[in-house]
Formats: C-alpha cells, structure tokens, sequence
C-alpha cells in the first residue's frame, strides 16, 4: 500500500507563500487535489514527485523522504502539467525510452503494455511534435504507467482534452484506483473531480482548505450562504416580503444600484421563495445575479468554515 | 556495484537532441569553417606556419573551440531544463551522476568531433607534419574542448541564463580581458590547451602564456569539479511552478 504523508508542509518561494502548513495523507484510490488557478496544487504536486524541497514539513512515500531520493521513482508515477516531451522522438521511441530509463528488464513489452492501455497504439509511429494535446496527454501517462507504478501523479491531466478523451482518461483513472493504487490529479474545475473522485482535497491560496469525501464537501458548497443581487419593479416591497422567510439572513436595499442585495442562508430555499413571492405580490422580477458563484469566493467560504 | 558512467538511453536521447535540430546545422559551420579557412591558406603563398598558428590557433582553439563548446556543452542539457523534459530523466531511479557524465561524454565527443577533427585536417592540410604542430593544436584543442564541455554543461544545469554567462566568460574574459592583462590568462581554458599544445610541439613554434605544471591541473580540476557540481545541482534540481 502506498500512501504519501505530506505533514506540517510549507514552501516559499522568496516572499512568496505558495504552500502554508500542509498536512495531508494520500492512500490508495483516486484522490482530486481540488483549487483555483494559482492556489499551489502545482507545488504540491511537485513536491511530492520529488521536483520540489520543503521550506519546511517532510513529504514522505511510505515512511521515505522524497527529495533528493532516485529510488522513489521506482513506485511514483509522474505525468507533469507541461506538454513539452521529446518532440523528434515517435510515441512509441519516447515511451520505450522511459521504459529504458527505468531499466526494465523487458522495456519493448512495457512500452507496448503502457501504449495500449492509453489506446495510442494507431498513432506511436508519429512524431510526438505532430500530437493533438490530448494525444500527447496520453503519452506521457503511457510513460508514466511504463513501470507499473503504484502511485500516479497527474498535474491537470484534463487540460485541453475533448470530452471524449476525458471519459477515457477518467475511465483509466478510475479503473487505477480500483485497483489499489494511488491515485492523485489535481484540478481547478469542480464537476471534473465530482465525476472522478470521491475523496477530495481542496487547496485555496496555499492553504488546505478541506479534506474528505466530495459530497460532504460538496453540500458545504451548496449550503454556504449565498449573495444574490436582485432588481425588480419594487425592491422595498420584495425585500420585506423575503425578509419574512427563514432562508434570508440579510437584504439591503442598494439605491445607487437600485437593486436588493440578499444574503441567503437555505439555497433551496430562496430559489423557490424568490419566483413564488414576487408572483403573490404582483412585483415583476427584473434580475437575479449571483454575486459570489466564482469559484474563487466558494472556495474562500471553505477555508473560513 | 559499478555502474558504467553512460547510460544508453540518455546518450541517445542526447545525442539526436543535440545534432537533430537546428543546432546541428550551426555546430557544422566550425568544421566547414576551419577546413576552408585551411585549403584557401594552403593554395596562397603566406608563411604556412603563422597561418596555421592564426587559423587553428588563435581562430579555432582561440574562438571557435569556446563558442562550440558553449553551443554543444548548454546544449546537452539546458534545453531539456528549460522546456521542462528533463523530468523524464530526473523522475527514474538513475544516479544523478550517470545523467551528468553520460551527456559530458557526448558533448565532449561531439566538441572533439566537429573542432580537433578539423583543426587536424585542416593542420596537415597546411603544415603537414612538420613540428609536430597539428597534433599540438589538435590536442590542445581536445583538453580545451573537454573542459568548456564541463564547465558550460556545469554552466547548463546551474543557471537558466547559462549561454549569456558563458559568452561573457569566452569572449569578454577569455579573449578581451585576457589580451589585455596578462594575469587573466592563467584562468583561461584557450591559454591552458594552448600550454599542452606548445609542450607537444617542437620547441619554439607554439608560445602560451601559462606553464605546463599549472595548465594540467588546472585542467583537470576544473573539468573534474565542474563534472561533481553539476551531478549535486541536477539531484537538487527544482522546476519552476506554474502557479
């Protein structure tokens, strides 16, 4: 059983904080290393395939430091975010060559075992360079799976695959898993780890956020009190009207707007109580915005929870 | 256990990464150079000895071998780090040394091939084997080009802006700060692989500025302890976050 202890981890880079105190444990299964852009999933991800030394903490896989540590790569598995690869080799040379570099004792029947189980065997003879994004994806996972891993790390393995290729990779992550294996990618769009994994780890401006299963999480997300911003024929007769019910917490009346601005508490709620009230007393709804469904401002709510 | 210091893969990958490209094309014009400088001196009437010490002295070793070296020496492995592929190499269970040496042996292998391959034709060519003196320069020629393998490589794996340090060190201090103070040629590569080459050929037809008892060792550390620093960088080698 492979697990990766991330424990009390921090790594700056010069002023800058990228990761804050991380302690995490990643066991087998797949597991969604869920944040925005910029929030340090990259570096962590680096930190734990070894790319990266911890300002502080220790990143450990199965009780062995990582860093400066060749051996790990005998159990990791590394598909990085950047697509360059050696572009004057074919598919089939460049997963070969990986499959070398780990001094396999039969490195053509890896590479042929890696190449199939990506479904990129009708297209190894080509040279990488004339890859489709996707396709290149899918050879550096062939790569990485060269040796029969028990632990894959992915840093934005869906990034640029059509929706196709994504049910595939999916399919292959999730069949990993099932395997026993550990399995970490890391993601900014939530409904990809929603259709993945059921273990999440939510990383915000460097911070761990949250941990555990995706639906639990997930109702944190919806249940979180949202900020609408509603205009209509009469916002002084709607708000009062809403302020009667038990799923609005706040609403201010914002006359240079001229719109309500209403905090929910029951997200369900407000979404049948807005339309039926509006409807009773005869006020037209003009708008209903969200003020704060950028992923950002959910994964912020989390971080304060 | 003892471990070859080539890895097969790695000098493969190397090699096709290095000729392959465009920059084989640019690593051929110093041989194409050399060899023609050489057969145009050889059919005009000048004193062959001072244009064999001009063209495979001072414009080959003197500049040619440095900028190839440099070329060849970043080329191993600089591009591989910055667009990131190293990864591929780095996340196996290879010693980092094996990494290092193997692409030192291709880089000096391919320095040696497109300069003291050259220099040694273009040498007979002109001189023919008279004074020893194309086996001079072309052996000087090789200890110059090994060590400016090594350090560029060193160069390659420490710094991202390797090529525009290692120009500054050929050209500005090598060849326009060594003209002028006669101090700054005892840490010259060109003025070290000059002193072999004077102690090979016959006596009198070869001058260089720093003795034979310092020129060797200096060679010798320099190459050695460039080869260990880089091994110790690649191990702790960090890739930049994209976030």
């Amino acid at each position: 059983m492979a697990v990766i202890t991330i424990d009390k981890v921090s790594r700056w880079f010069g002023n800058v904080v990228a990761v804050n105190d991380v302690s995490m444990s990643i066991g087998p299964g797949v597991t969604g290393l869920l944040g925005p852009n910029g929030a340090g999933k990259s570096t962590l991800i680096h930190l734990m395939s070894g790319f990266l030394s911890p300002s502080a903490g220790t990143v450990t896989l199965d009780g062995a430091t990582i860093w400066r540590n060749q051996e790990v790569y005998r159990e990791i598995g590394l598909v990085p975010e950047r697509e360059s690869m050696y572009d004057y080799l074919s598919g089939w040379e460049f997963v070969l060559a990986n499959a070398e570099l780990h001094g396999l004792p039969d490195p053509g029947a890896a590479a042929k075992r890696a190449l199939a189980l990506v479904e990129m065997e009708y297209a190894q003879e080509r040279q990488a360079g004339t890859y489709s994004k996707g396709m290149k994806q899918r050879v550096k996972m062939a790569s990485a799976l060269v040796h029969d891993p028990s632990v894959l790390l992915l840093d934005e393995p869906f990034n640029g695959m059509d929706p196709r290729q994504r049910i595939q990779l999916m399919d292959l992550l999730r069949r990993f898993g099932a395997e026993g294996r550990t399995v970490l990618f890391s993601s900014h769009i939530l409904e990809e780890v929603e259709q993945l994994a059921r273990h999440i780890e939510v990383v915000v401006a460097g911070r761990h956020a949250a941990s555990g299963d995706f639906h639990r999480i997930r109702r944190l997300m919806t249940n979180r009190p949202h900020r609408y911003l509603v205009r209509s024929s009469d916002d002084r007769r709607l708000a009062a009207a809403l302020i009667a019910d038990a799923s609005t917490a706040g609403i201010e009346l914002d006359w240079q707007e001229r719109a309500l601005r209403v905090q929910a508490i029951d997200f369900q709620g407000f979404t049948t109580l807005l339309p039926r009230v509006a409807k009773e007393a005869g006020i037209r709804i003009l708008t209903v915005s969200p003020a704060d469904e950028s992923l950002e401002s959910v994964f912020s709510y989390l971080v304060s929870s | 256990m003892l471990q070859s210091p080539v890895q097969g893969t790695v000098a493969r990958l190397t090699v096709r990464g290095l000729l392959g490209s465009r920059r084989g094309i640019l690593l051929a014009v110093v041989p194409v150079l050399l060899l023609m400088m050489s057969a145009v001196a050889a059919a005009t009437s000048g004193d062959k000895h001072d244009l064999t010490v001009t063209i495979l002295g001072r414009l080959g070793l003197g500049t040619l071998v440095p900028l190839l070296g440099l070329v060849v020496g970043t080329g191993v492995i600089a591009t591989e780090i910055d667009d990131g592929s190293i990864v591929y190499l780095l996340a196996k269970p290879l010693p980092r040394w094996r990494i290092v040496t193997t692409k030192l042996i291709v880089a000096v292998l391919t320095t040696w091939l497109f300069s003291a391959v050259p220099t040694l034709l273009g040498g007979l060519l002109l001189y023919g084997t008279r004074d020893g003196l194309a086996f001079a320069l072309t052996l000087g020629t090789m200890v110059a080009g090994a060590a400016y393998s090594a350090l560029f490589l060193l160069l390659g794996v420490a710094s991202r802006n390797a090529v525009v340090i290692g120009l500054g060190y050929a050209l500005i201090w090598e060849s326009l700060i060594g003209n002028f103070v006669k101090g700054a040629r005892t840490l010259s590569i060109q003025q070290w692989g000059l002193s072999v080459a004077k102690a090979v050929a016959s006596s009198g037809s070869l001058t260089a500025d720093v003795a034979l008892g310092a020129a060797v060792p200096l060679l010798l550390v320099v190459t050695a302890a460039a080869t260990v620093l880089a091994s110790v960088k690649l191990a702790g080698l960090t890739l930049a976050s994209e976030d």
